[in-house]
């Protein structure tokens, strides 16, 4: 479904120097699997996941996803494999603060061709127990529903893959577990495989599969072994 | 969900910056739409006024323009007077008798037809005689022809009707030569009914004549100047005290002095003032075909006379006067548009910044850059056309209370839909243009975010 070989991405610092940031050799999530990659704060881990969905190019390497190699395609291309195959969850959920919670999540159908499915939406709003704030703008919402809306906008184009960015980092303790169990059950559901990145072995130790950044990343696991 | 909904919305967020940007553009408009209703109207009274219904105006040597602004507009001073019995040339043999013997006088040669006269073949000449006043309107004097001559309208195809009373007559038992029509304007701001009479000063601030003509005739507004005159039966005009042609040296034409011993004429009397003591201010002649272009060469080869083409001359005065004026007006409305589009641009400009992280969120979402670009176009369309709708409705809604008055004063009727110019159908088209243009800029920028660097800004 996801497979990553070789990637490589580095950033220029204010010198102009090659700072490298992620080497990943292999990266495979199968359909409908469900993964964490655990990491430190500034570990790469958003750029992986921004690499995944065709948002940030790397400097090398291959992203397979279901068998389309995102390198090749142009632009518009990966905007496009990004709207119909692609879920994100960000961690400060980005919802727009113009549109209501339906709105927000048609507008995520709105980009993948010909996906205006209003009921779609309304029934993925049900689902994560929002049926009663439908036409809520996201100031009207609490933070824990705010979440819910992105979940339920990620998971609006029926995606093979959900991208979740420490999807707990900015939600209160008890609305943390809320989340988690909501993002796995409704992946499982619709089968939807999941690469959840955060930094809380707490979610971690839920998952069946764990990678830890810090040994699948070459970058990160030479810098620990130098120390 | 519709790429214009997305841009709505949005609006709809900054909904007072973006009444405000509106407004801006619905006060240029608004101006746009208004200078344009008032030079429409301007031009559609410029049009009804060269269509007189005759096509060459005959006066005395001077300024061809006054010689229009005086006979068509009733404007500005008479440039000076043609003898009558230079009126009767334009008269066929039979008619030039008939004249003589109906008014008396000396005439030289009476049985020959009057050498203008083949070029007026099936056509008329029709004298008018100026000078006097009745409050600030001109009085005409003329025959009562030119009622049933003349025509008025878009095409001259518009006969003059009464909207009350009748055409006044040369002569009758109850009112004698002192008869008058006048104008819808006139009866309206001097309140004049049927039965009310008026008496003409001599000039605009000279004394009364003592001899008063009965109204028995008020006009249908016409959108021309004759809503704004009085028109009264030339054979009484002539009988009015100071109205007698002083006596010309042959050879100068210096007028010389009153003889003691000519008889006066009393207004009561149905004697008819001769015809070598009228005059006349201007011949309005309508000739058939190109017969004018010869009979407009031949008069301007004499020495005594000019002729003119009214229309030529009213274009002179609209091209000389109005155009640039239009033009002026025009551009300055054009820049406060583009003053409104520069609003605009600076309004979403400015919140290009703060909206860099949802323009990243909609690209992260699958939004291609293109329609990120889109949207930002879309959000200024909508600005632009928002407003100019705005403002259009408000310019027309301004003309249409205007009407009354307007009709009022220039018998021409406004309505809400009535398209008064050639520009007005290219405001909405324009205001696209103006949206696109406005909101380039920040699409581009739209276009150029970086979705990376702002989703983790």
């Amino acid at each position: 479904m996801l497979l990553v070989t070789e990637l490589k991405k580095s950033y220029r610092d204010p010198s102009g120097k090659n700072l490298p940031v992620l080497d990943i050799p292999r990266l495979e999530i199968g359909s409908g699997e469900q993964m964490v990659l655990l990491g430190k704060s500034g570990g790469g881990k958003t750029t992986l996941l921004h690499i995944i969905a065709g948002i940030t190019r790397a400097d090398s390497g291959q992203v397979m996803l279901d068998n389309i190699d995102l390198f090749k395609l142009s632009e518009a291309g990966r905007d496009r494999v990004r709207a119909s195959k692609i879920g994100y969850v960000f961690q400060t959920f980005n919802l727009l603060p113009a549109f209501s919670a339906l709105e927000n999540v048609r507008l995520g159908m709105t980009f993948a061709r010909g996906r205006h499915d209003i009921a779609r939406a309304t029934e993925l709003l049900v689902r994560v127990g929002l049926g009663d704030r439908l036409h809520h703008k996201p100031h009207a919402l609490s933070v824990g529903q705010q979440q819910r809306v992105a979940v339920a906008r990620a998971l609006a184009n029926r995606p093979s893959l959900l991208l979740a960015d420490e999807p707990t980092a900015n939600v209160d303790t008890r609305n943390q577990q809320l989340i988690i169990d909501l993002i796995r059950e409704v992946c499982r559901d619709e089968k939807v495989s999941l690469l959840l990145v955060t930094h809380a072995p707490e979610i971690a130790r839920q998952f069946d599969r764990v990678e830890d950044l810090e040994k699948l990343n070459r970058v990160l696991f030479e810098s620990t072994a130098s120390i | 969900m519709h790429l214009l909904f997305i841009a709505w919305r949005n609006l709809q967020h900054r909904w007072f910056a973006s009444l405000l940007t509106m407004l801006s553009m619905t006060l240029g408009v608004t101006l746009v739409v208004l200078v344009l209703s008032v030079s429409g109207l301007i031009e559609e009274s410029f049009e009804r006024n060269s269509n007189i219904g005759y096509n060459l105006l005959v006066g005395p040597k001077g300024s061809p323009l006054q010689l229009t602004m005086n006979s068509v507009f009733y404007l500005s001073r008479p440039v000076g007077t043609l003898p009558y019995n230079y009126l009767l040339e334009y008269l066929p043999g039979d008619g030039r008798q008939k004249a003589y013997k109906s008014i008396g006088g000396k005439l030289e040669d009476p049985d020959r037809g009057g050498k203008y006269s083949m070029f007026v073949n099936n056509g008329f000449a029709i004298p008018i005689c100026l000078g006097d006043y009745v409050g600030r309107f001109r009085i005409v004097g003329t025959t009562s022809e030119f009622f049933t001559s003349l025509r008025h309208g878009r095409k001259s195809d518009q006969e003059y009707r009464f909207a009350k009373g009748r055409n006044f007559q040369e002569y009758n038992e109850k009112n004698g030569y002192f008869e008058t029509v006048v104008g819808s304007i006139v009866a309206n701001e001097l309140d004049l009914k049927l039965g009310s009479k008026i008496f003409p000063t001599h000039g605009p601030e000279g004394e009364t004549h003592s001899n008063g003509f009965l109204v028995v005739g008020i006009l249908e507004p016409t959108g021309t100047p004759t809503d704004r005159a009085t028109f009264v039966n030339i054979e009484g005009f002539y009988l009015l005290e100071g109205h007698v042609a002083p006596e010309r040296d042959e050879e100068t034409g210096i007028e010389l002095p009153p003889s003691a011993d000519e008889p006066e004429f009393k207004p009561a009397d149905k004697t008819k003032l001769p015809i070598e003591k009228r005059e006349v201010s201007a011949i309005l002649v309508k000739t058939q075909g190109f017969a004018g272009v010869g009979l407009m060469q031949q008069i301007n080869k004499s020495k005594s006379a000019q002729a003119v083409s009214p229309v030529s001359e009213i274009y002179v005065v609209k091209d000389t006067f109005f155009s640039p004026i239009r033009l002026a007006l025009l551009a300055l409305t054009i820049m406060v548009c583009v003053v409104s589009a520069i609003s605009i641009l600076v309004s979403i400009y400015n919140s290009m910044n703060e909206r860099t992280h949802d323009i990243a969120v909609m690209r992260a979402l699958g939004a291609s850059r293109d329609r990120v670009l889109l949207v930002i176009l879309c959000e200024s369309m909508l600005i632009s056309l928002g407003g100019g709708v705005m403002g259009w409705v408000i310019g027309h809604t301004i003309g249409v209370s205007a009407s009354p008055m307007v009709e009022h004063r220039a018998g021409i009727r406004i309505g809400f839909f009535s398209i008064n110019s050639f520009y007005e159908p290219w405001i909405i088209p324009g205001l696209i243009l103006i949206g696109v243009l406005a909101g380039l800029l920040p699409a581009i920028m739209a276009y150029r975010t970086d979705v990376s660097k702002s989703l983790q800004s």
